[in-house]
């Protein structure tokens, strides 16, 4: 069957069950009940601390076909999900479902265990590196189920993805298991991918590397929602933790986009007082962050918050007094670290808060201006950031999904071609985000406005910007580049791409 | 209308990405360079790489340069002969002398004839980079009639003359004037070289200012993040065209009422102000400014 967006899907997925589909941005909002979470109260006299992962394992009971939860902010740092599910696989546990909010490159371990049968599902937000290579070639029993960061939340708070174990990388626990992540050796500053897994998981460990007598300050994760707690010698490497950040791009192209989405955001009016502001944490996003901070201070704006991963520059333009607050579902960088750690007006946002549509009002509904990047776009404005050039997967929504639903301007900043290859399609190989959340596409060559915003099309009308269709960028850059051969798939689906409302939008079939 | 000319942007020859985004950079002209930014071994693949560039990407929004090499070395005749076949807007001549621009003049008008070209089409644009060439400024435009602009290589001249260059610059004053002053008597472009610290932008605005307050009408550019400077260095300010439009509508007054002179604010306006003010207000036009 066809959903709105003309994506086939079938009716029922094998490893994944019965498809809800995609009907618009805002379809299904109304009426949402919350999981009951079963929970194991806890007595005066008893011990929370562990001796080692092994008893934690039998402590909490994992057997075959168990789902168990993970957050991503230790990165490309992380140590705990390839020590846990190593531990689970030497216990001979099979058929375990890995909910970990993103995989990164040294997550390879994974690979091996999935080939053993020990993983056999995963669910994610976001995926690079040698198991999303992998897992493009079949080799995951059961399709990957894809989310968005608000849309996992969602699913989690609503039971549609039962964790049995939540384990939580924990750079400061106590004993009594209050974590944050401010303090440490492995301080990674904001835990707001965590919060949902320790709020209704069936069992929660937080796992540290930096146990402090009780009572742990702050606490961002309560001792209420925390079952165990494991001292290990480390929770994850700090290079890899805050590697989230690249440098502002040097590119004079990048810097020519990012100069033209600056004049896009200042044409629209939307750059004023009280304004809010989410940028990426790539080169181009950066660049434009830093065309939005001359003009601010140019004409002497104060916006009410800047929103995301936090990068140093986005805190940088903080302390220049720009922003009123930062909202922070993640640190990606030290510097983000110790402002979090330095100042209440820097504050966490889980997950759910950033951008559940589930909840009573996500921070991206207050958001005013987002800059996104994309692998492809299409002619309808449909935007893939899951899979690359080869069909592969390669990246995942993340909060793409949710702070495009949610601002008022969602620009995407892209080159008009990478390599050899044309950014705007016919028809993208995956839909991660709908057309109908995508604004303006701005590119080194021209803009495009997406034909429902006529308001954005009459306000850069009085600009000098090259505005054009999405058909005349396309246009122009298959001119360069000749139009590129359809990429081959298998019928074999291998990730289901659900969106934050858990309908699914689209499905990624193995390449050949 | 009139073309401007405010930045020419090298880029290397040999470049593939940057031959593809050249044209989007913001410079009035780019210069497609097969001298100094390629190496000897590359100099044939350039000069292909070049004229294919030009075949199959889109320049029709910047004036399209190509720099061949000096007409000493065994590449530059072929040069010539490959890139004048697919019609650059003008060819730009190291080191040129009187001599030399007139073989390439000559060697052009049997291209152009052979390609079906206007006559003239291809302009070249000398660059003054010798104590020779300086000395011979004003001959050397007047040896060619496709010379539309001069420019000034500083670095190339402080090493003929055996002196140091530096970012202050006082030792190329003279030379600056000297071009100036010659491409001015000879109604064509003065290009100043360009500022070679790509990071210090402090140091390219006093560099173009100075070039302005000497009388040239652009700069070089080695690198695109100088281009913005610049601009707003050749560009007229908003007091300037204001008070351009005032001299303008002065003058119209004065005529109206038969007065050959006029005053304005106290001071008197006389056929040079006017000239000037009408410039002003001309480039404000191109710029759309006004």
């Amino acid at each position: 069957m066809k959903n709105i967006l003309g994506r086939e899907i079938p009716e029922y997925i094998e490893g994944y069950g019965k498809v809800t589909t995609f009907e618009g941005a805002f379809k299904h909002a109304g009426i949402k009940t919350k999981k009951e979470v079963k929970v194991n109260s806890v007595t005066p006299n008893d011990e929370k601390v562990l001796k080692s992962i092994e008893e934690v394992i039998d402590k909490v009971g994992i057997t075959d076909g168990m789902t168990i939860s993970f957050h991503h902010h230790l990165r490309n740092g992380d140590y705990v999900l390839n020590t846990v599910v190593g531990a689970i696989a030497s216990k001979g546990i099979k058929n375990i479902t890995v909910a970990m909010s993103s995989i990164f490159p040294n997550h390879s371990p994974l690979i091996e265990h999935i080939k053993n049968g020990v993983v056999t599902k995963i669910v994610t937000n976001y995926m690079s590196g040698p198991v999303a290579q992998e897992i493009s070639r079949g080799i995951l029993k059961n399709p990957v189920i894809m989310h968005t960061h608000g849309g996992r939340a969602r699913a989690i708070e609503s039971g549609d993805l039962h964790i049995d174990v939540a384990f939580i990388a924990a750079p400061t626990a106590d004993t009594y298991g209050n974590i944050n992540g401010l303090y440490g050796k492995s301080a990674c500053g904001a835990l707001g991918y965590a919060v949902s897994d320790a709020e209704c998981a069936d069992r929660v460990v937080a796992i540290t590397d930096n146990l402090v007598p009780y009572p742990a300050c702050p606490i961002e994760i309560s001792q209420i929602y925390v079952d165990y707690v494991l001292k290990v010698d480390s929770i994850g490497d700090p290079g890899g933790i805050v590697s989230g950040t690249t440098q502002i791009t040097n590119d004079p192209v990048g810097l020519k986009i990012a100069k033209m989405a600056s004049d896009v955001m200042v044409a629209t009016g939307l750059v004023k007082n009280e304004m809010s502001f989410q940028t990426g944490a790539g080169g181009i996003s950066l660049a434009v962050a830093a065309q939005l901070r001359k003009y601010m201070k140019q004409h002497g704006i104060v916006g009410s918050f800047a929103s995301g991963g936090i990068t140093g520059y986005i805190v940088d333009m903080f302390k220049e007094g720009l922003f009123r607050s930062l909202f922070d579902v993640q640190c990606f960088d030290l510097q983000a670290v110790q402002s979090y750690v330095s100042t209440h007006k820097h504050q966490r946002m889980s997950a759910s808060m950033y951008g559940n549509p589930d909840n009573k009002g996500a921070v991206v509904n207050n958001l005013d201006i987002v800059i996104l990047g994309a692998t492809e776009i299409d002619t309808n404005f449909n935007v893939n950031v899951t899979t690359g050039s080869d069909g592969a997967i390669m990246g995942g929504s993340g909060g793409h999904s949710d702070t495009a639903a949610g601002a008022k301007l969602t620009i995407i900043v892209t080159q008009l071609m990478k390599a050899r290859l044309p950014i705007i399609k016919d028809s993208v190989t995956t839909i991660t985000t709908p057309g109908e959340c995508i604004d303006v596409i701005v590119t080194e060559r021209g803009i495009a406005v997406n034909p429902k915003r006529l308001d954005i099309i009459e306000k850069l009308k009085k600009t000098n910007l090259p505005i054009m269709t999405i058909e005349e960028l396309k246009t122009i850059a298959e001119k360069m580049t000749g139009k590129p051969k359809a990429i081959e798939l298998s019928d074999q689906i291998i990730a289901v791409i659900e969106y934050r409302d858990g309908s699914v939008i689209d499905v990624v079939r193995k390449p050949l | 209308m009139k073309r401007l000319r405010r930045t020419m942007l090298f880029m290397p020859g040999n470049n593939p990405g940057m031959l593809q985004s050249a044209g989007i950079l913001g410079a009035d002209s780019i210069i497609l360079d097969l001298e100094d930014a390629v190496s000897l071994t590359e100099k044939d693949s350039a000069r292909i790489l070049v004229r294919e560039a030009i075949k199959n990407l889109d320049y029709s929004n910047v004036e399209l340069v190509v720099r061949v090499n000096p007409i000493t070395t065994e590449f530059a005749l072929v040069d010539i002969d490959v890139i004048a076949r697919v019609k650059p807007d003008a060819l730009m001549i190291p080191k040129a002398t009187e001599e030399e621009l007139k073989t390439i003049d000559e060697m052009l008008i049997k291209i152009e004839k052979e390609e079906g070209f206007d006559a003239g089409s291809i302009k070249l644009i000398p660059i003054v980079e010798t104590a020779y060439g300086l000395q011979n400024v004003y001959n050397i435009i007047k040896s060619c009639n496709r010379i539309v602009a001069i420019l000034l290589g500083g670095e190339d001249l402080t090493s003929d003359l055996g002196i140091k260059r530096t970012k202050e610059g006082e030792e190329i004053f003279y030379a600056r004037n000297q071009v100036s002053i010659a491409c001015k008597a000879m109604k064509v472009d003065s290009i100043d070289t360009p500022f070679t610290d790509t990071n210090d932008f402090e140091g390219l605005e006093k560099d173009t200012r100075k070039a302005k307050s000497l009388g040239f009408t652009g700069k070089a550019a080695i690198s695109p993040k100088h281009i913005d400077t610049i601009h707003s260095v050749f560009a007229p300010t908003f007091d300037e065209i204001k008070h351009a439009k005032r001299v303008l509508m002065a003058m119209e007054e004065a005529e109206k009422e038969g007065k050959g002179v006029f005053s304005l604010d106290g001071k008197m306006v006389d056929a040079p102000i006017i000239n000037r003010a009408k410039n002003t207000v001309e480039l404000a036009r191109l710029l759309s400014l006004t």
